[in-house]
This record gives C-alpha cells, structure tokens and sequence, in this order.
C-alpha cells in the first residue's frame, strides 16, 4: 500500500476528510450527522495518513495519544451534562447561548459541546485502535482498548 | 431567534420545576466516575498521580453514596430525569433503598481494593491505565445500580463489560488473554440476550421506564384476549441475568477466567460484576414481573440448587487458591437465586442483605488469597504453609472472613442464610433448606482445609521467608472489610431493617412509581 501515489495523496486526503468530519459534526444537529459519524471519518482520515506514512507519524501529527483524546472528550460531555447544576435544570438539559460573534448571532449549546465530547471519543478510541492494528508487534503506539 | 415564544404548553413534555438539590445525589456517583476516569486517561502519562486521584475520587464516591442512602431512608426513592424530560420520554435515574444500599456497599469494596491496588498493581499496569479502567468500571456498577431505565441498565453493563476487558488482560499474559477470551464471549452472549429482551420488552409495553412498565404490568396481564407473551419474556430475562450473575449451567466462565488477572482486578469483579447481574435479576423479576417469576421460580430453585452445591463441591476440589475462591463467589449466587426463587419478603430481603454481604466478603476474601500468595510466593494451597506464625494479625483477619463466608456465627454471613432458610420452611421447601445447609457445610470444609492447610501447617521445607512482610497497603482494606463483616456480624439490626425496607420496596414498588411520576401512581 505504501505507493509513491498514496504517499502523495494522503496528507491531501487526510485534510479534507478532517474538514469534512467537522462539518458533518456541525450539521448534525438538525441534520443527519453529528459527532459519532463525524468521529469516525476523522478516524478514518487519521487511518489512511497512518497507512501511508505509519503510525509514528499520525502520532506526532495528532500530538496527545489518542486515548488522551477520548478521555478529554468523554470529560467534555461529562462536564456538558453537569452544567445544568448551575443553570437549576435536571442533569443533560439542553442549554443556549446567543453570543455576537463579528456581528452575526451564533447559537452556542450544550448539546453541541456534548456532540464534541462524543467526537472526541471516537476519534480517540477508534484511532487508538487503528494505529495499534497498524503498528508492527514489537512496536509500542498505543494498546487496543475499545469503546465509543 | 432567541428564545421564541411558543404557543405550545412546555409543562406537558418537560420538567418545569428547579430539581431539588438533593435529587443531583443519584447522577453524581456516576457522573463523578466517569469525570476522574476521563481525567486520568488524560493525564495517562504521570502515573503517580494515578492513585491519588483515583483513590480520592472513590473515598467522594462512598460520602456520596452514603449521602444518597441517607437521603433514600429519611424521605424516599429519589429521581432524576435527564435532560428535562418528563419520564416516561427522559431517562431517567431513580434511587430507592435497594440501588443506594448496593451503590454503598460496592464503593467501599472498590476503595479497599484501590487501596490494595498500591502493592498489587506494577507500573506496567498502572501505564495501561488500571485506575482509569477502575473508575469507569464503578461508573457502570454505580451506574447500573441507580438507573431507572432498562435500556440503560443495559448500557451500564456495556459500560461495566467494556472497563472490565480492559482490567482482565492488564499484564497482558497468555493465559489472561484465554481467561479474558472465555470471560468476553460468554459475557457477550449474556449482554446480547439482555439486549434481544429488552427489545421484546419494548414491543410489549412501549415504555423502557422501569416504574412505567411496573404500573402497565398490572393492566396488561388482565388482557386475555392475544394475550402479552410476559412469560417469555420472563424466561428470557432470568436466563440473560443468570449468565451474569454466574448460576447453573451458565457460569462455567467465571471459573475459566476469574482467577487469571491481577488479585485486585479479581477482588473487584468477585465483589461487584457478579452482584450486578443479581441485582438486575432482583430488580426485574421481583418489582417487575412477580406473577410470571412465581410461574418459573421451581426451574430457578432447582438451577439455585446446583449452583450452591456444585460450587461448592468445585471450592473442595481447588489446589489453587484463586480458583477456590471463585467456587465460593458461586456458592453465594446459589444461595442469593434461592431467595429470587422463592420471592417472599423474607427470602428477598435474605438474598439483598447475602448480596451486599457477598460484595463485602469475596473482595476481602481474593485480597486474602492474594496477600497469602504474595507472603508465600505461591497461590497452590499444596506448597502453602507457616503463614500464622508470620503474620497473625492477617490470619487472624483472613480465619474472621473465611468464616464469614462459610455463613458461621457471630459473623455476617449467618444472618442473611438464617432468613434465607427461614424463608425456605415457611412455603415447605425443605430440600431448598437442606441444599443451604449443605453448601454452606461444604463450604466451610473448603475454607478450613485451606485455613488448615495455607495457614496452621508449619511452613514446608524450602519456602522463601523472605518476601517482604504485610504493610498498611494490605493491613488496611482487609481490616476495614473485616471490620465490616464483624460489625453487621454482632449487631444486625440496622441492616436487617435496611434489608427489609428495600424488600418491601421492591414488593410494592408504589414509592418507587411515585417518585419518578408524582402526578399518579395510575397509567
């Protein structure tokens, strides 16, 4: 699999995959999509980066281990969900924001920083598994534990 | 676009009200799991810190537990719907007297055995993540005891299952991966029946809401006319949550694969996984589906049966002492299914107060085993001996414990088989009661011959003394478990009543509908 053709491709590939998987993120909130599919193409994306160049490189691209990602995302939705404490609604309610950002009214939510945590523990996880089935069994990258 | 006004009258599908902060005690356990367990695989790298936050985030786990239990006791079950949906529509988690004991009583066992974790666990172990695996495998214990939803139970026990493949290979050992492999198909197949059932379920009632489907139950076996298959349903739950729980002919896996991990990740999956499935089993068939239970409880008796005996025929034939105690794990299943099976008041509240003394006693007893082990520098009860003359504190607690799990007086095993047999005379299951006293008769042989054998024997010709002495890292979670099965040996009555309301509790689930639809115990 390692061509000169994939070796070139790849990083270009792994890109727009990673773009697209956060657009996919996004839309998921009235849309089909959303975080776990979002996930699993940026796993995807980070997959075929790893088959081309090997795992040593997505880790050095990705810079945290992957478990280190899904545990920042399962945090994220855990933390997502205990906002509600605050705001006197039951655990994992729906809560908005309207900030102006640059003159244009975003909706910010819980529900949407929730998505990201489950996008984040599937990126993790998937790719912890992805770069462990790639790596080479003397080899060390990361160890299988599944989830997500 | 902000906040738009709707003419639609939000108080019909959601909550309207502020949640009493008391109510955040039944998702916080949980909630607070899955947050250090998140946390420690970030910071997978600085393992030191591993324990210290591990072994806090579990001593805020029991205060938090204890908190709930007392909450539970003063004013009644408690519950949260997520996301403000009103139940049925939200998920919601529910805590009666029965989940906050359980939840307790489970957290005090993890902690002694984090503790115990300090000597047990290498660094190899603890860079694969073991705390992390720890607490997230208490979020779905914790998890499972308190929810209120049968979809979610489910997705707690993924949850459980998931963390404890994680704990089963840590190491990383050919022979804990064949343990691991047995352990995870044979769960797997348990999990997916439990799946497939509650799928039925769904198509029966429409509702996964545990006090939803309690209150339709009633009204649905009164329809003759294509009548609602509840008895396979029934069946099918028992068979799913027998595997779990390791009874009669479906728990050749516990054995396989029990005694291959490390002693503190055998400790923990004795004391909690198999209780879980227990609970689940309790929980379904005794508030659930009572009248179907009574229909199948001869076929759950006579698996109760088989279960107490063979298991404890299994515990007299161990060389290892590992294995041994897995056998032991057994016989109390037996003994806790013998109380499902007959269903009375009695008999439920025996097989409660046998689980939480079960959760108390086999952790402490694979610590036991462990620390013998490591004292001896073998787990063969043949090539074991002296271990009285060199630690007599420990013997003294490990002869407390293994009396406590062969059910002898003063100590807390006795109580829980006194009701359970109680219960058994009361409907003329005299055979039921005689299987009791048998196991427990085999059991307490295969506890002595190991007490006999590891322990007053004088130390065999060529074993190492030199293994480093007992310190407070083991001193401690085996003196508190003690001190626990001493405590609710000599003076019962406060869980003896804890018992008996969590029964009742479950017999007549009408608090626990009540707390979760306030507006009408009726559908």
């Amino acid at each position: 699999m390692n061509t000169l053709i994939l070796r070139t491709v790849a990083p270009v590939i792994t890109a727009l995959m990673l773009l697209f998987s956060v657009f996919v993120l996004l839309r998921g909130h009235n849309e089909p999509g959303g975080g776990f599919i979002g996930g699993l193409i940026a796993a995807s994306a980070l997959a075929i980066f790893g088959i081309a160049h090997g795992p040593g490189a997505v880790q050095r691209a990705i810079r945290f281990h992957p478990m280190a990602i899904a545990g920042a995302g399962l945090a994220l939705a855990a933390v997502s969900g205990l906002v509600s404490i605050a705001a006197g609604v039951p655990f994992m309610s729906g809560l908005w924001i309207y900030p102006d950002i640059l003159g244009a009214e975003v909706p910010l939510s819980t529900v949407m920083s929730f998505d990201i945590g489950v996008y984040l523990v599937v990126v993790g996880s998937v790719t912890a598994i992805a770069l462990a089935l790639e790596t080479e069994p003397d080899g060390g990258a990361g160890e299988g534990e599944g989830g997500g | 676009m902000a906040s738009p006004s709707t003419p639609v009258d939000l108080a019909a599908a959601m909550v309207t009200t502020v949640p009493a902060l008391a109510d955040w005690l039944v998702i916080l356990p949980t909630a607070l799991m899955i947050l250090a367990g998140a946390a420690l695989m970030m910071i997978r790298k600085s393992v030191r810190l591993h324990a210290v936050i591990a072994i806090a985030a579990l001593v805020l786990l029991v205060l938090i537990d204890a908190l709930l239990l007392w909450q539970v006791s003063s004013s009644g079950p408690v519950t949260m719907t997520m996301g403000g949906w009103l139940p049925p529509f939200g998920i919601s988690f529910t805590a009666d007297m029965f989940g906050a004991v359980m939840a307790l009583v489970s957290a005090l066992a993890a902690l002694s055995a984090a503790v115990y974790s300090l000597r047990d666990i290498d660094a190899s172990g603890l860079r694969h993540g073991f705390f992390a695996f720890l607490l997230l495998l208490m979020a779905g214990v914790s998890g499972a005891f308190l929810t209120g939803d049968i979809f979610n139970l489910y997705v707690w026990f993924e949850v459980l299952l998931i963390s404890s493949f994680g704990l089963l290979i840590l190491g990383s050992e050919p022979k804990q991966i064949e343990g691991a492999l047995k352990y995870a198909i044979l769960n797997l197949i348990g999990t997916t029946l439990f799946l497939i059932t509650v799928g039925y379920l769904y198509a029966i009632f429409g509702t996964l809401n545990m006090a939803d489907i309690a209150r339709k139950a009633g009204a649905l076996r009164g329809v003759t006319e294509n009548a609602p298959p509840l008895m396979t349903l029934t069946a099918l739950f028992v068979l799913a949550f027998c595997m779990k729980a390791a009874a009669f002919p479906v728990n050749f896996w516990l054995p396989a694969s029990y005694h291959t991990p490390r002693i503190t990740v055998s400790a923990l999956f004795g004391g909690l996984l198999t209780k879980v499935g227990i609970y689940a089993l309790i929980r379904v068939t005794i508030m659930l589906v009572p009248v179907e239970r009574e229909a199948i409880s001869l076929v759950v008796a006579a698996s109760a049966v088989l279960t107490m005996i063979l298991g404890a025929l299994g515990a007299l034939a161990q060389n290892d002492l590992r294995r041994m105690v897995g056998y032991v794990v057994i016989v109390g299943i037996g003994n806790m299914l013998a109380g499902v099976a007959i269903g009375s008041p009695t008999s439920v509240s025996g097989a409660i107060l046998y689980a939480l003394h079960s959760i108390v006693t086999m952790t402490a007893l694979y610590l036991v085993v462990g620390e013998a082990g490591r004292l001896a520098g073998t787990f063969e009860l043949s090539r074991l001996g002296g271990l009285w003359s060199r630690a007599p504190w420990f013997s003294f607690a490990s002869l407390t414990l293994m009396l406590a799990a062969a059910g002898l007086p003063p100590l807390s095993g006795l109580w829980p088989k006194v009701m359970l047999l109680k219960a058994s005379l009361d409907i003329g299951a005299w055979w039921l009661a005689i299987a009791i006293l048998v196991s427990a008769f085999l059991v307490t042989l295969a506890l002595a011959r190991v007490f006999l054998l590891a322990f007053w024997r004088p130390a065999p010709e060529g074993m190492d003394q030199s293994l480093p002495e007992t310190d407070w890292r083991s001193v401690l979670p085996i003196g508190l478990l003690s001190a626990l099965v001493l405590v609710f040996g000599v003076y019962p009555e406060p869980l003896l009543a804890l018992g008996q309301a969590a029964a009742d509790g479950l017999a007549d689930p009408s608090a626990y509908i009540r707390s979760v639809f306030p507006t009408g115990a009726a559908p």
